[in-house]
């Protein structure tokens, strides 16, 4: 098919096309593109605003249940929470940009998913982030967590958001491609939800916001390529924030929305103008007329082409009902913004642009918005890995000395350096802090709440992507359900290297495969998302990195558990069975070195019962403290009980179980721990419901002792755990 | 008690001193658009943590300037309440109502925690419902709050007793450790001569709520109102 293509002129391929999409544009217009045509056929067909080569899988994954009102398709995912009100969330990555400009390309990245959401009627209440990192060797990681974290804290605490929650890994994959992924939760009048489409011939299309300036240029197109030795050249295209902008454009878009004004709004993100003239037009199937003398520029002599094209920050497209204009008006002048009236929708189907007095552009809407290809990519199958047995692997000399330099690893580590870098109290409803299972924010004058959490396992996917993926899932839901929330939706983010090699397919296909299967078991739908593609740097992809984004429901934040022991003498109760899987597990890879093995099996029956049997107990009054086990498994899981609470344990490794050292730190999933009162009760409880537990230890004491294995101040645990990221940063 | 709380473009935590002012007033302040030269008379008026018009030029700078804060001056200087909470207090410094100057943490890092403060003076209407020496916690969060003042200014208002916050660890000892951002003497925050003046860089209203884990900020709105009934 390839070979009857004439090869597109050089303007083409410079512009990310290849020859069949040349061809097809060819065809759809009847002649040849101008500059600024090709410049928007490409951006609108590039990967990132097309999601060409992920589309056809992307369709598979559940996104449906009866407290959805809105799946994937919009800018943000909308579900039920019950009194009226609608949480509204979605994750975005801003990898590429963060790798050149690791400030302006992480806080750009809190910027653009805060408008997703608020563009649709909701106050953001919640900012989380999932960050993966190259390895703490490499000579760039420093810097790069230096400038992500004090841009992701730049954008956020300026607008005044709380930065709740997040994840941060280190790996060598990243090392020359990082990943910063940004999530924002908002809660809007479940009844005012507002969308991006656009009705009503006749109706006025409004700019609000910043000003247009030359910045961010094809950034949808960079973020569909992949990176090489060049990648700092690209530096200007990563756009400059304004959170100051930001805060005056929420308060004043959720001011117009209080009033009846808007029919469809959009914000301005990746391929700016350009995107949300065409995805709203679209979604509408009405046309447009833009003058684009009336855009407010802020450099001279900018062309129709980069206008179109700049990805300048914080700002709108709406289009209004007739007669608003001066309501509308009048609040943005209130909030010292830019408010210009820029066009009209027609009934021609088309987008046709004027500039300078002349017709720039005229294009037909539903084959740029809707015709995207889709591309059916060759995917390679995984080659699975053998499981590592407990035997495979050699006892520790030391078990305590182990656990110490396990909590003391970059990736087990206290990542309190970061989050304290973070506002994570503004708004004065963040119930659970940083630090915990998941965060909890209160739902604001009520005693409800919404439970937190981002989730991925990478070194899981790698091994096995479709296992990893699912466990991803199974995880967000375990941590929302640890603190007592029902968990109710999931957004993701998924991140993969070139899908235009079939094992990066592969790997792509399996995740959501595996995704999908564990979305259904656990009645967990995936309501927004966004995909990453082209993450590598000279031929070497990342670890496959689907990370999930949990929102959970909590009904009375009084009922509700943390994971720091409270009390001396109460019994630690494990539910959940232990086969302990080594396989993958941070205790092979960082004590032993060794990075092999199937990642643990999801079983996702086991899953939701042994979760559903916990957050009942929690809700129920019984359950104050509980724990989800996952990286270092059990041990890692009561040190950290004991860091946070500052009371010791003494556990014993129960008849029956698998070899110490795979008991203490196998990963076996569908794990929790708890600490009670009454054991006995709990014992009986889960016996009932055919969930596995056993009474393992009990609370007190200013060390943790395994008994046979030895004994560990928690003051040394402490000094492992907290210390490593200070040190590293360079102010221990 | 009638309070206003002045409300600037980047304001972000006028609301959560709204809620909190509600809490023990048992009705809400009256919230004042940073143009507005002239409002209701109050006995409280509260300038805000934030980013007040984006802490461009410098945290403080320009609000200081504003109509909102002109009049503010004029009743602070004829003795009405003020209290400005962390950029509230960039902005008091700012005004030149209180002394002194608010500069990057010595850490150069946002910073957002609880700290331990002593209170160094029980006196109505900000801080007479502590005890005099008494410890308690209280939230951070920012990224300019290294008090600094010249050896004059700053003897000045130690031996005037207006220090009214200072970190300190949990036993209520000033140590360096205890210090977040190298502020001078560990200060948090002080009065001004006539005592009707209070900045401080702790957020007070984000402690004052038993479902957010502590209550040691809500003594202060009580506090006031027992004050000015």
């Amino acid at each position: 098919m390839a070979a009857e293509v004439p090869p597109p002129p050089e303007i083409a391929t410079s512009h990310g096309l290849t020859a069949e999409e040349y061809a097809n544009v060819l065809e759809i217009l009847g002649r040849e593109p101008n500059l600024t045509e090709l410049g928007i056929f490409s951006v609108m067909w590039s990967e990132h605003c097309s999601y060409k080569s992920s589309r056809k899988w992307l369709r598979r994954l559940p996104t449906e249940a009866p407290w959805v009102i809105c799946g994937p398709g919009e800018n943000a995912g909308v579900i039920d929470i019950g009194d009226g009100l609608a949480a509204v969330f979605k994750m975005e990555s801003h990898n590429h940009p963060s790798f050149i400009e690791p400030y302006q390309g992480a806080a750009t990245g809190v910027g653009g998913i805060l408008r997703d959401v608020f563009t649709m009627g909701a106050r953001p209440v919640a900012n989380l982030n999932a960050l993966r990192f190259g390895s703490p060797n490499h000579p760039k990681t420093r810097h790069l967590v230096s400038g992500v974290v004090a841009g992701i804290g730049g954008y956020g605490n300026c607008v005044g958001v709380p930065t709740v929650g997040g994840s941060c890994d280190f790996d060598e994959s990243y090392d020359g491609n990082i990943l910063v992924n940004a999530m924002t939760v908002g809660i809007a009048a479940k009844d005012r939800i507002f969308y991006a489409k656009a009705t009503g011939v006749g109706n006025p299309v409004v700019y609000v916001g910043s000003k247009t300036g030359r910045d961010g240029i094809h950034g949808a197109t960079m973020a569909s390529a992949e990176f090489d030795q060049e990648a700092d050249a690209k530096r200007p295209t990563v756009q400059v924030g304004d959170p100051f902008t930001e805060k005056l454009l929420i308060e004043a878009c959720l001011e117009l929305m209080a009033e009846d004004a808007i029919i469809g709004i959009q914000d301005m993100g990746a391929a700016g103008l350009t995107s949300s003239s065409f995805e709203m037009a679209s979604k509408g199937g009405v046309g447009v007329e833009l003058d684009l003398d009336r855009v407010p520029v802020r450099e001279e002599a900018m062309t129709a082409y980069e206008i179109m094209l700049s990805e300048s920050q914080e700002r709108m497209l709406m289009v209004l009902k007739p007669g608003k204009e001066d309501i509308a008006r009048r609040i943005f002048e209130k909030w010292e913004l830019d408010f210009a009236i820029i066009g009209r929708l027609t009934d021609s189907g088309r987008m046709v642009l004027r500039h300078n007095g002349k017709t720039v552009a005229d294009l037909p809407i539903d084959p740029l918005a809707d015709a995207a290809p889709v591309y059916h990519r060759p995917r390679a199958p995984a080659q699975p890995r053998p499981v590592v047995e407990p035997g495979d692997v050699a006892p520790p000399e030391d078990v305590m000395e182990s656990l110490k330099a396990l909590l003391g690893t970059a990736d087990l580590c206290s990542k309190r350096w970061i989050w304290e870098q973070y506002d994570h109290m503004v708004m004065a409803d963040t119930v659970a802090q940083p630090g915990g299972d998941a965060a909890i924010v209160r739902i604001h004058g009520s005693h409800r709440g919404l439970a937190l959490t981002t989730d991925c396992t990478p070194r899981y996917c790698g091994a096995d992507a479709a296992t990893g993926a699912a466990q991803a899932v199974a995880e967000a839901w375990r941590n929302l359900t640890a603190v007592g929330a029902r968990p109710l939706a999931i957004t993701d983010n998924l991140n993969f290297g070139n899908p235009e090699r079939p094992e990066i397919m592969g790997q792509f296909a399996d995740a959501v495969e595996g995704m999908g299967e564990a979305c259904l078991a656990l009645d967990f739908p995936v309501v927004s998302g966004n995909v990453s593609f082209y993450n590598e740097t000279n031929g070497k992809g990342i670890l496959p990195t689907p990370v999930i984004g949990g929102v959970g429901l909590i009904d009375d934040l009084a009922r509700t558990a943390t994971l720091a022991l409270s009390a001396v003498g109460q019994s630690l109760v494990l539910v959940g069975a232990t086969a302990g899987h080594l396989g993958c597990s941070a205790y092979l890879k960082e004590i032993e070195g060794r990075g092999d093995g199937a990642p643990p099996p999801v079983d996702l029956a086991c899953e939701r019962r042994n979760g559903d049997f916990v957050r009942a107990e929690i809700v129920a009054g019984r359950i104050t403290i509980c724990h989800d086990l996952s990286d270092g498994g059990l041990l890692v899981a009561v040190a950290e009980m004991a860091l946070a609470g500052g009371i010791g344990a003494t556990l014993s490794v129960p008849d029956g179980a698998p070899a110490a050292h795979a008991w203490l730190f196998g990963e076996d999933q569908a794990r929790y721990l708890m600490a009670t009162d009454d054991a006995e009760g709990l014992v009986e409880r889960a016996g009932a419901a055919l969930v596995p537990v056993a009474v393992i230890g009990t609370t007190g004491g200013e060390s943790l002792t395994v008994t046979g294995s030895g004994t560990i101040s928690l003051a040394q645990l402490s000094e492992s755990h907290e210390g490593w990221l200070p040190a590293y940063m360079g102010d221990a | 008690m009638k309070a206003a709380v002045i409300v600037f473009p980047g304001s972000n935590c006028d609301r959560d001193i709204e809620v909190a002012l509600t809490q023990s007033m048992g009705r809400p302040p009256l919230m004042v658009w940073h143009r507005d030269d002239s409002f209701p008379s109050v006995d409280l008026i509260v300038v805000p943590g934030g980013f007040s018009y984006g802490d461009y030029l410098r945290a403080g700078a320009m609000a200081a300037n504003s109509p909102a804060m002109a009049e503010t001056k004029r009743r602070a200087d004829a003795g009405v309440a003020v209290l400005g909470i962390c950029n509230g207090f960039q902005i008091l410094a700012e005004s030149r109502l209180l002394p002194g100057v608010l500069m990057r943490n010595a850490t150069l890092r946002f910073i957002c925690r609880d700290v331990h403060l002593r209170v160094e003076e029980s006196r109505p209407p900000f801080t007479g419902n502590y005890r005099k020496g008494q410890v308690i916690r209280i939230p951070i969060a920012h990224h300019d709050g290294n008090y600094f003042a010249d050896h004059e200014t700053l003897a000045r208002i130690e031996g005037e007793g207006r220090v009214a916050f200072r970190y300190t660890d949990q036993c209520g000892k000033p140590t360096a450790r205890a210090n977040p951002n190298g502020s001078s003497a560990n200060i948090a925050g002080i009065v001004n001569e006539a005592g009707n003046v209070l900045g401080m860089m702790p957020h007070p209203e984000r402690l004052a709520d038993q479902a957010l884990s502590g209550t040691d900020g809500r003594a202060m709105f009580d506090g006031l109102v027992e004050a000015f009934g």
